[in-house]
């Protein structure tokens, strides 16, 4: 056995590689998060969060840019979800193997991996110009939607399916025809599952940027009406951090942007254990 | 003769439950040790006790001695790696690689820095003979061993323990997953590595137990009721619990 | 309604919002076509793809410099990314320690969760002027892009190969541990190579990714459009160069990004169709007894 490394050192040196590396990933996680939070938390106050900006945001507040955000967001998901779940239930509860679902599931795929940039373009040339909705919330919620559609799909049909088998043939048993079962007893079983997703598919519409980038606009003012333009806190970070309008308040927005996704994060988190904790205890 | 494995005042632990309590066995060379017992009892836990297998479980504890030849097998200075290589083992359900039947039988080969490709096929070839399973192979050694039938599939893995030279060979209930013909070719395959290896195997089948071992041993809750000479103790056991498990008068 | 038609309608609306990603899907490939094709067609197939030139205002329009650019930040971000996030994966399947994983997973899904618009704002303050005073230059280059691109590919990778390597049988691992082998020797013989469809499968997803991303990379690549000369110098990526002209282009030039559109599109479907041959080619092996 002359080997330059015996397998022992060997298996200590990779060892220490894998430990290194997830130590690693963790520490670039606390350097970016960290970075962001420290510069950017002494900017956030009251004032900050619920002031009206001045000078294109270079000062004052960023209340029509959260407003923005949480409309848009709100209209993705009035729009995803129903589809999304309602795909869902197509998939897990009424469509077979066949080729159709296969073509539904690379459809949705697809849509899960197409650049944001594309959806943007789609959403300007569709939305803003062929249907005449313009710049505005509307635009930017309605190509928000179709982006958080499957994300919202794939956890829901995941959650229907995870129902047991025996909740719905015990409806059947008692005469429940198959809506009656998938809308009393399937549904609220997967309710929490159902919940995660919608909660993803809102973290997307939250942070993206690129797809709002030509679809939202980009007022200064709140919208008001759905065919307003708005400027949601994404598109307001890129405007402050590459037209140099105020690097502090740059480091503010990408503050409340973070803390958001985090929050979402936990949520979901905290959603999906409790409901396997419950899952388990049965 | 010195025994090849001998355990004194062995307990074994998963977290709170006590598994193995106080067992006491010795087991002799170049011979085959039957381990009966009800399902539950600890013999999977006993022989994964013997390669240190259950060291890949982290709730597991255990006091007492394990010698192999004398020394002892836990001692902080034992290298599993070089104890597994030495104690080989045969598992309930085949496991073979999802790799092709050649490659399957060279991995230990590899594993232990054996790189001469013309060893390596004689010793594929010798382990695969020993196994029973050369005439079948022969022609497909490149075909992948998911392809093999179950008892096929069981041999395989016997030949890939056999290739690595072990001394000592624990088999987990071989043939539970087998058909009677398949279970022959093993039983066959048994008796004549016996000569060579000292082989530890765990049945629910007292038949197979009678048929192939010398030695045996019988378990319940995790203690060792009864073991000795295999006629001995399925002709005049000493302890009644013994006898209603192997006249089936058992739960 | 009696319950037999309830049941009918409900089936029907179900179908209907089960094949809308499908409709989206052929909606959004249609218009992109529509406005993208008239470029392309009159530009010509060859001088947009190869054209080296992309000058709007003399109406010229080649994206091969920006096709150069996606190739070369998504490939060393991939080169920088698939050996960390395998090693990670790999430590969080088979070695991290269960207080480990609780501090590693919620890390990788705070790591997919940043927006790429604080991932791009984090490479404006901190990666572009660390290369700025190490390397020289102005800082906005192809490294700077790669680097980011590396972090932000990372939970994708990461997340898919470890599905992928607990979903190899533990059976496995023991076996290759019975024959002595240790465990570094069992992970790189038998638990990686079985997973290894599903390791490239995340491998070409987080390529996906790193060739879709738009805003982290437009904020620190400098976006000058040329092949660049060194990983030092400024590069304009596909995404980059539509989210930049959008804004302002009319006529032709407007075409010609929705073309740079459907470049990027056929890029991702075809990434999308190999990921789903491996994945399909991976039961065919397993089932069929065959390597
Ligand atoms: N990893 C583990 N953690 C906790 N308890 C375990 C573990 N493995 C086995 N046990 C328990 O140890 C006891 C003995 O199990 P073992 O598998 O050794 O029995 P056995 O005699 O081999 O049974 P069988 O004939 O069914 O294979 C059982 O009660 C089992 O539940
Ligand atoms: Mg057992």
């Amino acid at each position: 056995m002359n080997r330059i490394i015996s397998p022992k050192n060997s298996q200590k040196i990779m060892e220490t590689i894998f430990w290194a590396s997830g130590i690693f990933t963790v520490f670039l996680l606390i350097l970016v998060i960290g970075y962001i939070l420290v510069n950017g938390l002494p900017v956030i106050n009251l004032n900050f969060i619920f002031g009206q900006p001045i000078d294109n945001g270079a000062a004052g507040g960023i209340l029509p840019f959260i407003i923005s955000t949480i409309y848009v967001t709100f209209v993705a998901l009035v729009v995803a979800t129903p589809l999304g779940v309602g795909g869902a239930v197509y998939l897990a509860e009424y469509a077979g193997e066949n080729a159709l679902v296969k073509a539904i599931r690379f459809g949705s795929e697809i849509l899960a991996s197409i650049p944001s940039i594309v959806f943007g373009l789609f959403g300007f040339a569709f939305f803003v110009v062929y249907l005449d909705f313009g710049f505005s919330v509307l635009s930017g919620g309605l190509t928000l939607a179709l982006m958080a559609m499957p994300t919202i799909l794939r956890t829901a049909e995941v959650a229907i399916e995870s129902v047991p088998k025996s909740y719905s043939e015990g409806s059947m048993a008692l005469g429940a025809s198959k809506w009656q079962t998938i809308s009393q007893v399937i549904l609220p079983a997967a309710v929490p599952g159902i919940i995660t997703g919608v909660i993803l598919g809102m973290a997307r519409a939250v942070e993206e940027t690129a797809a709002i980038l030509y679809t939202v606009g980009a007022a200064i003012q709140a919208p008001v009406s759905i065919f307003d333009p708005g400027q949601p806190l994404p598109l307001h970070l890129y405007t402050l951090a590459t037209e140099g309008i105020s690097m502090p308040f740059a480091y503010g927005t990408a503050a409340v942007l973070v803390i958001l996704i985090l929050v979402i994060t936990i949520v979901t988190n905290t959603l999906v254990d409790r409901y396997t904790k419950k899952m388990m205890g049965r | 003769m010195p025994y090849r494995l001998e355990v004194e005042n062995l307990n074994v632990y998963f977290g709170e439950s006590h598994i193995l309590k106080d067992i006491n066995i010795n087991i002799n060379n170049n011979m085959v040790t039957s381990l009966i017992g009800p399902s539950g009892c600890g013999k999977s836990t006993f022989i994964r006790t013997l390669n240190r297998m259950n060291d890949t479980i982290p709730t597991f504890k255990k006091d007492g001695t394990v010698l192999l030849d004398g020394k002892d097998i836990y001692d902080p200075n034992v290298d599993v790696v070089d104890l597994r290589k030495k104690v080989g083992m045969v598992f309930q359900k085949p496991n073979p690689f999802p790799k092709s039947i050649f490659d399957n039988v060279a991995y230990g080969l590899g594993i232990h820095g054996v790189n001469d490709k013309d060893i390596i096929s004689k010793k594929v070839e010798e382990s695969l003979k020993a196994a029973a399973l050369w005439d079948e192979v022969k022609d497909k050694l490149e075909m992948s061993a998911m392809g093999l039938s179950g008892g096929q599939q069981q041999r395989l893995c016997i030949a890939r323990t056999i290739a690595v030279e072990p001394e000592v060979i624990l088999m987990d209930e071989p043939c539970s997953a087998l058909d009677p013909i398949s279970t022959t070719k093993i039983e066959d395959l048994i008796h004549k590595l016996k000569n060579d290896y000292t082989i530890i195997i765990v049945t629910h089948n007292m038949q197979q137990a009678t048929r192939v071992s010398k030695c045996t041993a019988f378990f319940l809750h995790g203690e060792i009721v009864e073991s000795g000479l295999t006629d001995k103790l399925f002709m005049e056991p000493v302890d009644k619990r013994t006898e209603d498990y192997i006249t089936g008068r058992f739960g | 309604m009696t319950e037999k038609k309830e049941d009918k309608f409900v089936q029907w609306v179900l179908f209907a919002t089960g094949i809308s990603s499908i409709l989206i899907i052929i909606l959004i490939i249609a218009f992109i076509f529509r406005e993208g094709l008239p470029a392309i067609l009159q530009i010509g197939f060859f001088n947009f793809i190869f054209g080296m030139v992309w000058n709007p205002d003399n109406g010229i329009y080649g994206v091969f410099p920006m096709i150069v650019g996606t190739l070369l930040t998504t490939l060393i971000a991939l080169l920088f990314a698939v050996p960390l996030s395998l090693c990670c994966s790999i430590f969080l399947a088979e070695i991290a320690p269960p207080n480990m994983r609780k501090i590693l997973k919620p890390t990788i899904q705070g790591l997919a969760g940043i927006p790429s618009v604080v991932y791009g704002f984090f490479g404006l303050v901190i990666i572009v002027p660390f290369m700025r005073i190490h390397f020289g230059g102005s800082g906005f280059s192809v490294l700077s892009a790669s680097l980011i691109l590396t972090v932000m590919i990372l939970p994708t990778i990461i997340s898919i190969s470890e599905d992928a390597l607990r979903s190899v049988p533990y059976e496995y691992n023991e076996a290759s541990l019975a024959l002595g082998a240790t465990q570094w020797q069992t992970i790189k013989n038998v638990i990686f190579p079985a997973a290894l469809p599903g390791i490239i499968t995340a491998i070409i997803l987080g390529m996906g990714r790193a060739i879709g991303e738009t805003m982290a990379v437009i904020m620190v690549a400098g976006n000058v459009v040329q092949i660049p000369g060194s990983i030092f110098e400024p590069v304009r990526t596909l995404t980059s160069n539509i989210a930049l002209e959008m804004g302002y282009a009319t006529g032709i030039h407007y075409n010609a990004l929705f073309a740079t559109g459907i470049v990027l599109l056929t890029v991702i479907i075809i990434l999308l169709l190999i990921a789903n041959y491996i994945n399909y080619k991976k039961r065919v092996t397993i089932g069929g007894g065959y390597l």
